[in-house]
């Protein structure tokens, strides 16, 4: 019983990673439908930036983080405008083959500039060990990612039921004409919350090099995980991604603990199972994907 | 659709066909095709091989019986069997090499064995490490180590040190299964009990929850197989993570998982570690000197691993085998030749088995210890003369 | 097409009857394409293990583009199909029967249903949706073949794959001759079948739902049905194609079911062009002599260069090279002036 909490928990701070990086996604999706399979690239940014400042420029590993937020959200505002905007109209097939080529420029940069290998951090002392509580070994690191998904879930949500912004991002989502009509620049609105996004990405890649772990092909690895909890949380909706980011996690987590063998086909079952059985996502506005 | 687009395509691609039909020339070379990992998650296996076997050439000279020793390197990217059969079809047919060597990964080697002996092509495997690799074509002869030749003396030093409760984690290929195998008969032969098993897949590994698992069977001890490199460095990390060693968990592996590419990657908490292998960079002879001062000419930065052994003792049987036949290498011949061949390498006196064609070398059982400032894997005892058992 | 009644051929059809049967009849080029393929048998005899493969390729490049090109079906797990019939045709040749042709139709039953049964999920739902499933049951299969070691062998591949002679009398040799005759035999009579159906007015009706439809509804046309047979016959061929390269290679590997390969294969049929039929070939030679050539100078620079390839292309080239070489044919017409 108690391991059993012990791989919940596990699956819980893995599960706000996911979190983390997936919500840009989302609410890209749901904003402007537009497919990008590149999302990854931008937590591959803020992991690789945080390993390279820590070893080169001997920042603290808290002092990074923001830094990985930051220039994530600046590469995603120069994508969006070079590379992404010309395609918002264009058909889904030319979306995935832009992103896709992106992804594998991705890769071959990353390989070029670091080599193939993982990458490593050395967490700060404050963050490392375990803490015996009831009886179950928790990591100091992965409470220290749990906490930091409640605080950001919770900003994200009173961003987006309290201020103004807020409301001008779900006006755009659930009735893009008519939030234009209103005069709400749908544009304006939809790059912030992209950079946004993008950032909180680059933050989630940067927490998560010990626990996701780094390397070149960052992107391909956890496609299919980002695709997932967006696609089933219902894209463009914040509470529901977070919803489906933590059962994936749990579940990934569980699965390997107690049916090793099996490991991910379980995952997989249940993307295609759960995308047959919810057509909207599990709290997802707007039409069917 | 249309005659000039039709016509211009096939033009295209004509046209790039014949680029890439380059002609090579024969005669006063022996190649040595080359096939190994040289990029991607592995690609330290090819960077061991090809560095060592190059250390060999640079020694020695790049000379051998009149005829000049030339290297042909080609990428199988990681376990890629398919490729590497397609790259050794074309070693073969357009490059003509003489010799087909290299394999850090076992199933690159299975998939190739066929093809050399339909070509009648010595080939020498100086990395992968499944016994039955050797048996799966009499054109193959091996200079690296097995699995099941390093884990039995493990079974028996883990024993003899009062351990009794073993639990095992091996990666779910080839040299892993050998592993596990070899370890459980000759572990509960002596009468110890293996408590659980688990086998990690080999392509997406994520070691968290199989190294939870096994902290909640509270062993004695946990043997451990997995690659060289990457995977031994995840492994670690979730080991020292998941605080094993504080809850009495001893770590005993076979030397990839500590060996001396990635073991100062691996920091302190890899001091103690007790493992079994058949080189240690710190293994005290005139040729190990010798070794790594020609590895150290080439690559200066990297420390070289029993991979790097591997290619420059490949290198010098192939010196051998070129030297008794004056240039001329048949494969039917070569094969004779290497065949009871003995030498003494940088990791200590190693023979090719006259009948199996595989490797008899000493194993030696190591901590990894701090040696001035630096961590080595120091040898304290040996198994002489290992045979890989089971054949 | 052949067989209609005189009496229906009124003047206002007439043009466009003719125009029809314009296109059916075997271009110049076309034969000039295939003979040139036997060609490469006397031509390049030391590289035909990488020629049977760029053909192997093609052919499973041409099976995504029925359903990408002529019925707009976007799919990111094609590899599966790939797989399901290089494993079944690997399996029963290891478990006794070595005739290849028994393989072949193995293969295609396989994958066939495979196809058929996938077919119900992928054609519900969007664009996005069938993305994820298609993505979903690609990664599905692979992590099964993955874990069946004791079946599929796992990492290490599927060992003990032994073809026997075709017909009893063509042993597959050690350089590859009867393998890429046999290949190109295989790819010539399954491109043959596929060229009638795509240029009948079945193939016509799969372009129209493609581009329009709800007009296509509104016509008569069965869209689910035509887009699930279709679905089902390019995962027939997509089988056979896999099977091929488990016969010639003897050996089935765990990449045939990969993302890689559905990715790549996604790739080639873009740059070759859609619906042409030929794109899938032309796609599958560029690509794959390309990668031969730059990966072997180093792996990085391949990905690289082929990302912005990717870019470029979608941001500004639209059709291919298929396209392009129509573009260019179109000038040369206007400028000659020839019809």
């Amino acid at each position: 019983m108690l391991s059993l909490l012990g791989v919940l928990f596990d699956g819980l701070a893995y599960g706000a990673l996911l979190f983390l990086i997936s919500v840009g996604l989302s609410v890209t999706l749901g904003l402007m439908g537009f497919i990008n399979l590149s999302h990854g690239v931008f937590a591959m940014l803020g992991g690789y930036l945080l390993v390279t400042l820590m070893q080169y420029a001997g920042l603290s590993f808290v002092a990074c983080l923001p830094l990985a937020f930051v220039a994530s959200a600046l590469l995603s505002l120069a994508l969006e405008r070079a590379l992404y905007r010309p395609l918002y109209r264009s058909s889904h097939l030319k979306q995935v083959l832009l992103t896709v080529g992106i992804i594998f420029v991705a890769i071959a940069c990353a390989t070029y500039f670091w080599g193939p290998g993982q990458q490593r951090v050395a967490l700060p002392d404050a963050l490392r060990g375990q803490i015996s509580a009831a009886g179950v070994d928790l990591s100091w690191y992965r409470l220290f990612l749990v906490a930091a998904g409640a605080i950001i879930t919770l900003a994200l949500v009173f961003g987006l039921e309290r201020t103004r912004f807020g409301a001008r991002v779900r006006a755009s989502v659930d009735a893009h004409r008519t939030a234009e009509a209103m005069g709400i620049h749908v544009d304006r609105v939809f790059q912030i919350t992209f950079a946004i996004g993008s950032g909180l990405a680059g933050l989630g890649g940067a927490l998560g090099v010990n626990v996701l772990g780094l390397d070149p092909y960052f992107a391909l690895k956890y496609l299919a995980y980002f695709l997932l909890v967006v696609v089933v949380g219902g894209p463009g909706s914040i509470m529901g991604t977070l919803l489906a980011a933590l059962l994936l996690g749990i579940a990934d987590t569980t699965a390997k603990y107690y049916v090793p063998e099996v490991g991910p086909f379980v995952i997989y079952l249940a993307m295609v199972v759960l995308l047959l059985a919810f057509p909207h996502g599990l709290l997802g506005r707007g039409k069917a994907l | 659709m249309n005659a000039i687009a039709r016509c211009a395509a096939a033009i295209v691609a004509v046209a790039l066909g014949i680029a890439c039909n380059l002609a090579s020339a024969a005669g006063d070379t022996i190649k040595v095709g080359v096939l190994a990992e040289m990029s991607g998650t592995f690609a330290s296996f090819g960077q061991q091989i090809t560095t060592g076997a190059k250390a060999f050439m640079k020694r020695n000279g790049d000379t051998v019986a009149g005829k000049k020793v030339e290297l042909i390197i080609r990428d199988t990217t990681g376990p890629a069997p398919d490729v590497a059969k397609r790259l050794a079809q074309e070693l073969i047919v357009q490059d003509d090499v003489d010799f087909i060597v290299g394999f850090g990964l076992t199933p690159n080697a299975l998939a190739v064995a066929p093809i050399v002996t339909e070509a009648k092509k010595p080939t020498i495997i100086m990395n992968a490490a499944t016994s039955i690799i050797t048996t799966k074509s009499p054109y193959i002869a091996r200079v690296s180590f097995t699995l099941a030749q390093v884990t039995e003396p493990m079974a028996h030093w883990a024993y003899k040190d009062g351990l009794r409760k073993v639990y095992t984690a091996v990666a779910d290929y080839g040299p892993g299964n050998d592993a596990e195998l070899t370890f459980k008969n000759a572990f509960t032969k002596l009468g110890g009990e293996i408590v659980g098993s688990v086998r990690i897949p080999l392509k997406n590994p994520e070691f968290g929850p199989f190294v939870q698992r096994i902290k909640d069977a509270k062993p004695q001890a946990l043997f451990v197989f997995v690659p060289a490199g990457e995977l031994a460095i995840g492994f670690m990390k979730a080991y020292t993570e998941r605080g094993l060693a504080s809850a009495g968990i001893k770590l005993i592996t076979t030397g990839d998982v500590v060996d001396d590419g990635v073991i100062e990657a691996l920091g302190d908490d890899v001091l103690g570690v007790i493992s079994t292998h058949h080189y240690s960079v710190a293994h005290d002879s005139p040729e190990n000197a010798a070794f790594l001062a020609s590895y150290a000419q080439i690559n200066s930065t990297q420390r070289p691993n029993f991979m790097a052994v591997g290619g420059y003792d490949g290198m010098a049987a192939i010196y051998e085998v070129a030297r008794k036949l004056n240039g001329n290498i048949d494969g039917d011949k070569a094969m004779q030749v290497l065949r009871g061949m003995k030498w003494t390498s940088p990791r200590g006196p190693i023979q090719i088995d006259a009948d199996t064609r595989d490797i008899v070398q000493n194993v030696y059982v190591r901590e990894a210890k701090k040696v001035g400032a630096k961590v080595y894997n120091v040898e304290f005892e040996t198994f002489p003369a290992v045979k890989d058992p089971g054949k | 097409m052949r067989g209609v009644a005189a009496e229906r051929l009124t003047p206002s059809v007439m043009p466009h009857w003719q125009a029809l049967r314009r296109r059916e009849r075997w271009r110049p080029a076309e034969i000039a394409f295939w003979l040139g393929l036997a060609a490469v048998f006397f031509v390049f005899p030391k590289h035909l293990v990488f020629a049977s493969q760029v053909l192997i390729t093609g052919l499973f490049a041409m099976s995504l583009d029925l359903i990408l090109g002529y019925a707009g079906i976007v799919t990111l797990g094609h590899a599966a199909f790939f797989g399901l019939g290089a494993y079944s045709a690997g399996l029963l040749a290891k478990y006794g029967v070595h005739e290849p042709l028994a393989g072949l139709l193995a293969a295609a039953a396989t994958a066939g249903l495979g196809g058929y049964l996938s077919s119900f999920l992928v054609l519900r739902g969007g664009d996005l949706a069938r993305l994820m499933i298609t993505l979903g049951i690609g990664l599905l299969l692979f992590e099964l073949a993955n874990q069946a070691t004791a079946l599929t062998g796992g990492v290490d591949g599927l060992q003990g794959v032994e073809i026997g002679p075709i017909f009893g009398l063509f042993h597959f040799d050690f350089l590859g001759k009867v393998a890429y005759l046999y290949v190109l035999a295989v790819s010539f009579t399954l491109f043959v079948l596929v060229r009638a159906l795509m240029m009948s007015p079945y193939g016509l009706s799969l372009r129209g739902i493609r581009d329009n439809p709800r007009r296509a509804v509104a016509i008569g046309v069965p869209i689910r049905a035509r887009l699930t047979n279709i679905y089902t016959f390019a995962a027939m061929i997509a089988g056979v194609a896999g099977a091929l390269l488990a016969q010639t290679t003897q050996f089935v590997a765990l990449d045939v079911l990969s993302f890689q390969r559905s990715a790549d294969l996604l790739i080639i049929v873009i740059i070759g062009g859609t619906a042409t039929l030929y794109g899938g070939f032309i796609g599958a030679a560029l690509f794959l002599i390309a990668q031969d050539r730059l990966a072997n100078l180093s792996p990085e620079y391949w990905l690289f260069w082929l990302g912005i390839l990717l870019i470029i292309t979608t941001l500004f080239l639209d059709a291919g090279v298929m396209g392009g070489l129509l573009r260019i044919e179109t000038l040369v017409r206007r400028r000659f002036g020839i019809r």
